[in-house]
């Protein structure tokens, strides 16, 4: 509730936003625009910054194509994703997003059709090399879910799962606590550490699943529809959580709100569905990748500004 | 609807009123039979018990209680001073065969539902889960005969080179095991499987190994329904007759020893029933007397699993 009454704005905007169908969201993303991350800094100080061009990327895609069964799904996506930057990933349904971010920690392995092509270098390693091993990327790339999914486990085992898994030492309770508080939620649940987590509120449920993902503490976070499920007030603490963790990770977002993403990220990449006139078969291609502030005040294509003004998606 | 559209503005009352239809007639003679259907179930287990209960309380009249439940020697059926009725060595049979059939069918049927529902490709699967379901329907008079002209001096005698009696604890056991391995199975995998894939996403996502996602996430909240499983595979190894009929003996055994024939108290029952005994003689109220012992057993084993299933059960949405 504190971090709420200290960005009243953002939770208001994403009140509106929730309630808000495709037609008023383009005034609103102005709104965004001026008021999201304009008043960010206020509150994260410098780091809202915009990147510059010396900080070194954490993932460099090269012409990644992903296909499921042989349709594509993903075609020919080349982009850098800065260190310690929130990147938004926007676009209509079935544009891929979800697809490119579950390429970036290859949960799409976990999908037997699914086949990938082109490179993901993180940190200059191709993560599709034949010797990478996918448990050793998804120790060091966290996931959080569109739907809350806590384990059927005490809140505390949920937390510990992650080092429980991974050998970790040290002090579990103390990691648990230290994963907790950098989830936002330690003062929420000190007190219940012991009840099953099925209890929580849903916001409470997709902390705890951020602090689960931070437990590990992984160098980069990957939220595919993080508040898709939650109420305003739940989004607003979400949205206040990556302010702050986006100082030691990187952290890339899907979202369908604009606002959210005008708001939180500082790049943003614009995805768009591509129909393939023979067949009928949609797949989703990158059209615009930049600084958030230009895609959503001047974007240099006009898919883009089409999407981000309301008029279509 | 109205053919008369004057009814606009302040007209005549619509009539609303229940009116008697096809409709209204057809579904009161449906919800009837259904009723009857209904009772006549409940009807039938009210007389299985009444019917149980009026024999077996008849038996009590001539024999002890403390007698029949503490007593170690079961010897209904000898003549004169050898009679004695303590049900003991019948139960702890039913228990002993159970056990065995529990100990072969648990790792096996559990190992399938794993492999089934988590690393079977589709196709591995197509294949696999009809033949376990064939196996279920194997008539246990079969298995039976299997366990008494293969198992016993085939597989035990032959190549294990076990001594074992003609009719043992250990074939009927292997029997009873194939034959509750597909109830565990199949039930087992379909608890797995109704374990949402967002925990398994989730537990991927935190760079746990498919053994370390399977054993610590996804087992542990399939529990309810495994254990469901379980306990209904024991429910039909206590309740088994024919295999033990056929290939376990009958000689209430109060032992442990697998070699030895034993017998559990629905072999008895059958034995005894087919036997040529007076009606309402004690011999013939033993039936009933077993049989409610039976009933109150597997009573009590669905009691604790269901208390079990309704702790541990998770409801996903």
């Amino acid at each position: 509730m504190k971090q709420v009454t200290e960005r009243p704005e953002s939770s208001s905007e994403a009140r509106s936003a929730a309630g808000a169908g495709p037609g008023p969201a383009g005034t609103q993303a102005h709104n965004g625009r001026t008021t999201g991350p304009g008043t960010a800094p206020a509150a994260t100080g410098a780091a809202t910054t915009k990147p510059s061009v010396d900080t070194p990327p954490v993932f460099e895609i090269e012409k990644l194509t992903v296909r499921y069964g042989g349709k594509l799904a993903v075609h020919d996506v080349s982009f850098d994703i800065t260190e310690k930057r929130i990147t938004a990933l926007i676009g209509a349904s079935g544009c891929g997003k979800s697809t490119f971010i579950r390429s970036l920690n290859r949960m799409n392995d976990l999908i037997p059709s699914a086949t990938v092509e082109g490179s993901v270098r993180y940190h200059g390693q191709n993560l599709y090399a034949s010797e990478v091993d996918a448990v050793q990327v998804r120790k060091r790339i966290g996931m959080v879910f569109q739907k809350p999914n806590p384990f059927p486990k005490s809140i505390y085992d949920n937390i510990a799962f992650g080092p429980r898994v991974l050998g970790m030492d040290g002090n579990m309770d103390e990691m648990v606590e230290r994963a907790l508080r950098r989830g936002a939620l330690w003062d929420e649940v000190k007190d219940r550490l012991k009840t099953n987590a099925f209890g929580m509120s849903g916001g409470q449920q997709q902390r705890l699943c951020i602090a689960r993902a931070l437990a590990t503490d992984p160098d980069v976070l990957l939220m595919d529809e993080p508040a898709s499920a939650l109420d305003p007030i739940s989004t607003g603490h979400i949205e206040d959580l990556m302010f702050e963790l986006k100082e030691r990770y990187s952290i890339v977002i899907v979202t369908h709100n604009m606002q959210q993403a005008a708001r939180v990220s500082d790049m943003t990449a614009f995805f768009t569905v591509v129909v393939d006139e023979a067949s009928g078969h949609r797949h989703g291609e990158v059209v615009e990748y930049d600084e958030t502030e230009k895609v959503f005040t001047n974007p240099s294509d006009e898919r883009t500004e089409a999407y981000v003004t309301g008029r279509v998606g | 609807m109205e053919a008369s559209s004057t009814a606009a503005a302040g007209g005549p009352r619509p009539n609303l009123s229940r009116g008697r239809t096809p409709r209204s007639v057809g579904e009161s003679i449906i919800k009837a039979l259904l009723f009857v259907a209904a009772l006549i179930s409940i009807a039938t287990t009210v007389g299985i018990v009444v019917s149980l209960l009026a024999e077996t309380i008849e038996f009590f009249s001539q024999v002890g209680i403390l007698e029949y439940l503490l007593g170690t020697k079961w010897t209904p059926l000898a003549g004169g001073d050898q009679k004695s009725f303590g049900v003991l060595p019948l139960i702890s049979g039913t228990l002993y065969l159970t056990a065995l059939g529990l100990i072969v069918a648990v790792p096996l049927g559990l190992g399938s539902a794993i492999y089934l529902a988590e690393y079977a490709s589709p196709r591995a699967r197509r294949i696999i889960k009809p033949v376990l379901e064939l196996l279920a329907g194997i008539p246990t008079i079969v298995l039976g005969y299997f366990a008494l002209t293969f198992i016993t001096p085939v597989v035990l005698q032959g190549i294990f080179g076990i001594e074992v009696l003609i009719f043992n604890a250990l074939s009927a056991g292997l029997a009873l095991g194939v034959l509750i391995l597909p109830v565990v199975a199949t039930l087992a995998d379909d608890a797995l499987r109704s374990v949402p894939s967002s925990l398994r996403e989730g537990a991927f996502g935190l760079g746990a190994s498919k053994p370390q996602v399977v054993l610590r996430v996804v087992f542990p909240a399939a529990l309810s329904g495994i254990v469901a499983a379980l306990v209904l595979a024991a429910s039909r190894a206590i309740g088994e007759t024919v295999i033990v009929l056929v290939a376990g003996g009958a000689s209430a055994n109060l032992g442990i020893d697998p070699r030895e024939s034993f017998q559990n108290m629905a072999a008895f029952i059958a034995q005894t029933a087919r036997g040529d005994i007076a009606a309402q003689s004690v011999e013939f109220l033993t039936i009933f007397a077993v049989g409610t012992t039976l009933f109150v057993m597997t009573l009590i084993l669905n009691a604790i699993s269901i208390r079990f299933v309704r702790r541990f059960q998770q409801v996903y949405e």
